[in-house]
């Protein structure tokens, strides 16, 4: 698998005063993933607000603190000291529930990003490699699939339990659009698993550790390099479905109608006033985080270095994942400070009549050349069910198993 | 029996059975649909305990993430919330309903200490791969075994089903 | 691993939970999700029987019910929206005939 990462020589002790050390990487993962998650919000919002004050060529935050650093720390107190005004007429569960849902959706999409690879070399020189991640399942790519699925609940039901048209129309249409890109993502998304074999995100980022295309004769400077990544080894269109696709399904610019300022009021979080909508807008952020680090460890290798030459590949993996999402979340506000905001029907227009076909033709296009790379020579693989079928009877003797 | 899968499997069962009570009990139907999607999440959970991940993911992608986002939409967009009026139509039915269902489920309860299996469940070391992408994958494009068939005809069956809908909710053009 | 009896009578509840749903309520849309709550149980258990033999045969029966059951939520709802159409209420005791 991944045993020649360990050129760095960095390998960790499996017993470490009699604690199992690979036993506690999921905890360290869950404190550093929420960590990670919660703490670089606020950063990100004083990034956007920089950012876009340099593309529109205005001073950015320069108030607050050196270089308005803690324009983010002020705008954080001010939400939360603000009335929280709950409308009479809301039903009430449903109207704390769904900023609740989104943020929690939100966060635990973020459990299986491979950040890093671990090693520990126990007593007998065996090297056992972990990756750093909260629950490295087997079908990691499905489960996030599965959560960004679920995070169309925060937004149907905050534009509904407002008792509000605008509100609910605001939530129908973004949910509409939600699920209109998830297909898009998914397509894009089987592509690559087309390619890698595999489900598992640590799989994915295994195979793209490979010289590109599989060309031998090519020096090891090139393996796992930018070149042999998924970007490229997908053909190039599956990166560009999967990075619209994600922009749409975190209703961001320039998707972002369905919460645009100017239409709708303020869409289906109208009527959410300081902690609330302060959730609201944490999802938003946290969900660019976990589409950017799937992203990031699916089309452009995740913790693999650019070129496997010394000074790139000392440094550890997590810090390469870092440094993809954030140029994952630079274009993305690059992108809401140029581009102008999409119609409704031209979204959906988009989503449905061109990236679905371009996506579906692409996958086939992929079967077919992986089909020509292999060639199955007509022999089966064998039967999973294959345990005589026949069972032997045992004699229930009270027995508790 | 080990002690914590026992108590997880308790409390997953006591939450799904509550919630899916909870479908029946609600008045609001908005409610009764973010209950049965705790009730679908419950069974995904049993799923993933019993080997099975891929269909327990696909669970929620399908049924909580798409079947229900479409119950909700359609209960909001034609605004069908409104509480059952209490009128007295039916009410020599809703208790014979409800006694036949209790009268059931207690039977069902009590019999449990008879409902033994004849037959040991598989070991664990045997299905350690039983629900991966790659095992369902083998077993259903393996032109040996029954599955292949269907698998082409599902695919005719969402074209059917996604014309009729859109022929269903057309409005007339006249 | 717990007992497979253990999935087969909690299945057993939900099934019977959706029956009673669908006799009492006078939704037909909560009718239909109580229709959906009993093909869950179905589902479920065919996946513990399923793990009980150690074959993936209970599982790919899975699969195509999910999928037939997506199928058929979709055209169920597409009626309903039509019959909300016609007639401005959807209270099953007042629809009970197929006439206009």
């Amino acid at each position: 698998m991944f045993d020649d990462l360990t050129h760095y020589n960095f390998t960790l002790p499996t017993e470490w005063h009699g604690v199992y050390l690979p036993g506690l990487v999921p905890y360290v993962a869950i404190a550093f993933f929420l960590g990670f998650s919660l703490a670089l919000v606020p950063f990100l919002v004083y990034m956007e607000r920089v950012v876009i004050a340099f593309i529109q060529d205005r001073t950015g935050p320069n108030r607050v603190g050196p270089r308005g650093l803690l324009q983010t720390i002020a705008d954080s107190i001010k939400l939360f000291f603000k009335e929280d005004i709950r409308p009479k007429s809301v039903d009430v569960r449903i109207y704390y529930l769904a900023p609740a849902l989104a943020t929690l959706t939100a966060l635990a999409a973020n459990a299986v990003l491979p950040a890093q690879f671990l090693y520990f070399k126990d007593a007998a020189g065996h090297v056992l490699s972990v990756p750093f991640t909260v629950g490295d399942v087997n079908i990691g790519l499905l489960y996030i699939l599965a959560m960004s699925s679920l995070q169309v609940y925060g937004v149907v039901l905050a534009g509904w339990s407002s008792n509000n048209k605008y509100s609910l129309l605001g939530g129908l249409r973004a949910s509409a659009q939600l699920i209109s890109y998830e297909l898009s993502m998914g397509l894009a998304l089987l592509c690559v698993v087309l390619l890698a074999g595999s489900l598992k995100l640590s799989d994915i980022v295994a195979a793209q550790n490979i010289k590109p295309f599989g060309i031998d004769s090519l020096s090891d400077v090139w393996k796992g390099s930018i070149f042999s990544w998924y970007w490229l080894g997908s053909l190039g269109v599956p990166v560009i479905l999967y990075t619209i696709a994600m922009i749409a399904e975190t209703n961001r610019a320039p998707f972002d109608l369905p919460e645009a300022e100017s239409e709708l009021v303020a869409g289906f979080h109208t009527e959410y006033t300081s902690m609330k909508f302060a959730m609201f807008f944490m999802s938003e952020y946290i969900s660019m985080l976990t589409v950017c680090g799937l992203n990031a460890a699916v089309f452009w290798g995740g913790p693999l270095p650019p070129l496997n030459i010394w000074p790139l590949n000392a440094v550890p993996g997590f810090l390469w994942f870092v440094l993809k999402i954030m140029l994952g979340i630079f274009s993305y506000i690059w992108l809401r400070g140029t581009v102008p905001r999409l119609r409704y029907d031209a979204l959906m227009n988009l989503g449905w009549k061109r990236m679905l076909p371009i996506g579906l033709i692409w996958l086939f296009l992929l079967a077919g050349l992986n089909l020509l790379k292999e060639p199955n020579d007509g022999v089966m693989p064998p039967n999973p069910d294959a345990v005589p079928q026949v069972q032997v009877v045992q004699p229930v003797e009270g027995d508790k198993d | 029996m080990q002690l914590a899968p026992t108590i997880f499997f308790w409390i997953m069962a006591i939450l799904s059975i509550g919630s899916a009570l909870m479908v029946v009990v609600s008045k609001n139907p908005v409610r009764s649909a973010l209950f049965l999607v705790v009730t679908f999440l419950a069974v995904a959970v049993f799923y993933v305990t019993l080997s099975a991940q891929f269909l327990a993911a696909v669970q929620i992608m399908v049924y909580a993430g798409a079947i229900m986002v479409l119950f909700l939409f359609v209960i909001m967009l034609l605004n069908l919330s409104a509480p059952e009026a209490l009128k007295e139509r039916g009410t020599i039915q809703r208790p014979i309903a409800l006694g036949l269902g209790g009268l059931f489920i207690t039977a069902l309860i009590f019999s449990q200490a008879l409902l033994q299996m004849p037959t040991r469940p598989a070991p664990a070391e045997q299905v350690v791969n039983l629900g991966t992408v790659q095992s369902i994958g083998l077993s259903l494009y393996n032109p040996n075994l029954p599955w292949l068939f269907p698998f082409e005809i599902t695919s005719i069956l969402l074209l059917i089903a996604v014309v009729g809908a859109i022929v269903l909710a057309k409005r007339k053009l006249d | 691993m717990v007992p497979t009896h253990y999935y087969l009578v909690l299945a057993g509840i939900l099934f019977t939970i959706g029956v009673i749903g669908v006799l009492v309520k006078r939704n037909p849309i909560v009718i239909f999700m109580c229709v959906e709550l009993m093909l869950n149980a179905a589902n479920l258990t065919f996946v513990a029987l399923g793990r009980h033999f150690g074959q993936t045969n209970g599982q790919m029966y899975v699969i195509f019910a999910l999928a037939v059951a997506a199928a058929e939520v979709s055209v169920g709802l597409g009626i309903i929206v039509m019959m909300f159409r016609r007639r401005e209420t959807i209270d099953i005791d007042e629809v009970h005939l197929l006439k206009n």
